[in-house]
């Protein structure tokens, strides 16, 4: 069969469309169906990792269900970054944040999306910057002091524990020097 | 220019050095990805933001020196040439993605030696990447660490007490840090053991790739090995993690390798040969031939089959016989036949360097 649109070429694609209850039938060739948009073929962007990810990131259950009304719910509730402007529904589509601060408008829908991504896990554990994360380095340094303490009591060292306590009051008034200046 | 003289501008001196098991392993790299605190993302970044960022990693990073990386050269993407770009892409100092998604103000700060580059403006503000020659992920860590904090020194990194360092794409958060080997594996190749294994690294969070990252397909039998989680294990527990499956890669690849000279020398001998043959006297060689051919090579200089020459040949020719590089050297756009017969005549060349 010839394609309808070119008469060139063989016909490779046939489909039905029906239009107000008026059925038709299509018969096109492969080019003439991309150029006339009878058919939409992913570019080669659609294979990037990237957007396998962006794929991932669909995960909620209210755009899952694709009906009219819940589209609008969706869209109605939209999270917006105040500094960037990216919407929600953007992030899940390029699968990036716009700036910092989309971490925080989006958090309460982002720790399924790390879960995915990083093996279950949530919580950074790693390098603290030095001068950002000053205050973080004691806090996490009064934590550790914090253990080592509660094991010395157990084990009944209180000469060592009675150290360690003292170390941890100055670090908590270093703390509070810190956030009141 | 005579190729010794253009090898030496072509090809990074830290690749010239050895590493511990550089027989295997030829490179290992530590990348961290950080981003400025106040500013946008570079995709939704203004021009004014773009600039901004470049300008104060320029001004304050640019013609200096840190510890033994010497004299940062800045280096702006909107006056390099199309081959030029490809160049820096082909020595791994740059991603496609740079090019690619090209930004105003993006652009690549390298150290002298080039064992330190960093991105400006790629998918996040800064990519800082720091190689060594050979397997030395612990060594790339504590040096990228340093060089991290040197620029954090001024710059408020965008970081977050549960989320760790704030990144453009989600697949980064948490340390930001993707460290990767890059591995030799003709054996494990060969016999078709490597395939089997890539589900098992996977599992442990490891990604196996082609040479130029994601997306790339393997040549001439070199492998890149990485982290894929950022988020939740400490920078030190994933450079063990990946250390010690690529110790066991290592091992593989070696048993694998004594084990095909012991059952089958005459056919290894002979793989070697031919392609040791095609690099002497072809006078058109396209880039995944020589690709293949290099590395059958490579392994028999490492099993002592060819003996004069010397092991670096497989990464320099690698960089060498690579597009960009190609017509960098002939000083022109070359069309694909006359890049193989380029190709072909640097390979004999650089040969004849050995005899």
């Amino acid at each position: 069969m010839q394609c309808q649109e070119c008469e060139e070429r063989q016909a490779t694609l046939h489909f039905s469309q029906t239009i107000n209850g008026e059925k038709k039938e299509i018969h096109v060739c492969e080019k003439c169906a991309k150029d006339k948009g009878y058919v939409t073929y992913p570019g080669e962007d659609m294979h990037t990792l990237h957007n396998l990810l962006a794929g991932l990131f669909n995960f909620d259950q209210e755009s899952m269900k694709p009906t009219a009304q819940h589209e609008k719910l969706t869209l109605k509730k939209d999270l917006e970054c105040p500094e960037c402007s990216m919407t929600f529904t953007q992030f899940k589509k390029v699968g990036k944040f716009g700036c910092a601060t989309c971490y925080e408008t989006f958090s309460s829908h982002l720790d399924p999306i790390f879960r995915r991504v990083h093996s279950g896990n949530t919580k950074h554990n790693g390098k603290i910057p030095k001068r950002k994360g000053s205050n973080l380095h004691t806090k996490k340094q009064i934590e550790t002091y914090k253990e080592q303490l509660q094991e010395l009591i157990k084990r009944e060292e209180f000469e060592e524990a009675a150290v360690i306590r003292d170390k941890i009051r100055a670090l908590q008034a270093d703390k509070e020097a810190g956030e009141e200046s | 220019m005579r190729l010794e003289d253009f090898m030496n501008k072509s090809i990074s001196s830290w690749m010239r050095e050895e590493g511990p098991h550089s027989d295997i392993v030829l490179s290992s790299r530590i990348r961290l990805a950080r981003n400025f605190s106040d500013e946008t993302f570079p995709m939704l970044a203004s021009e004014e933001q773009l600039e901004r960022i470049r300008e104060t990693i320029e001004t304050n990073y640019g013609n200096q020196t840190f510890q033994s990386y010497k004299n940062f050269s800045y280096v702006s993407m909107s006056d390099l040439t199309a081959v030029g770009k490809s160049v820096l892409i082909e020595k791994h100092l740059i991603s496609p993605h740079l090019i690619k998604k090209q930004k105003r103000g993006s652009g690549v700060l390298i150290s002298e030696n080039e064992q330190v580059s960093m991105m400006v403006n790629e998918e996040d503000h800064l990519r800082i990447q720091l190689y060594f020659p050979g397997f030395q992920l612990h060594e790339a860590l504590k040096e990228a660490n340093a060089v991290d904090d040197w620029i954090e020194s001024k710059i408020d990194y965008a970081f977050d007490e549960t989320k760790g360092y704030l990144t453009a794409c989600p697949t980064n958060v948490g340390t930001g840090m993707r460290a990767s080997v890059m591995m030799h594996l003709p054996a494990l190749t060969i016999t078709k053991q490597l395939n089997r294994m890539v589900p098992a690294i996977n599992q442990l969070g490891l990604v196996v790739r082609g040479i130029y990252g994601e997306g790339s397909g393997a040549v001439g039998n070199v492998f890149q090995i990485s982290n894929q989680i950022t988020l939740g294990k400490s920078e030190t527990d994933i450079v063990e993690d990946l250390n010690s499956v690529v110790h066991q890669l290592v091992e593989r690849e070696r048993h694998t390798r004594s084990e095909l000279m012991n059952n089958s020398k005459i056919q290894v001998e002979d793989r070697v040969f031919r392609s040791y043959g095609v690099l002497e006297h072809s006078r058109l060689i396209g880039s995944q031939e020589a690709s293949t051919c290099i590395s059958n090579v490579r392994l028999g200089i490492d099993l002592g089959i060819i003996k004069d020459v010397s092991q670096n040949i497989l990464n320099e020719l690698m960089v060498l016989t690579q597009p960009g590089c190609l017509q960098q050297y002939a000083k022109s756009a070359l069309k694909p036949h006359e890049r193989d017969q380029l190709r072909a005549d640097i390979i004999r060349e650089r040969l004849q360097l050995e005899n």
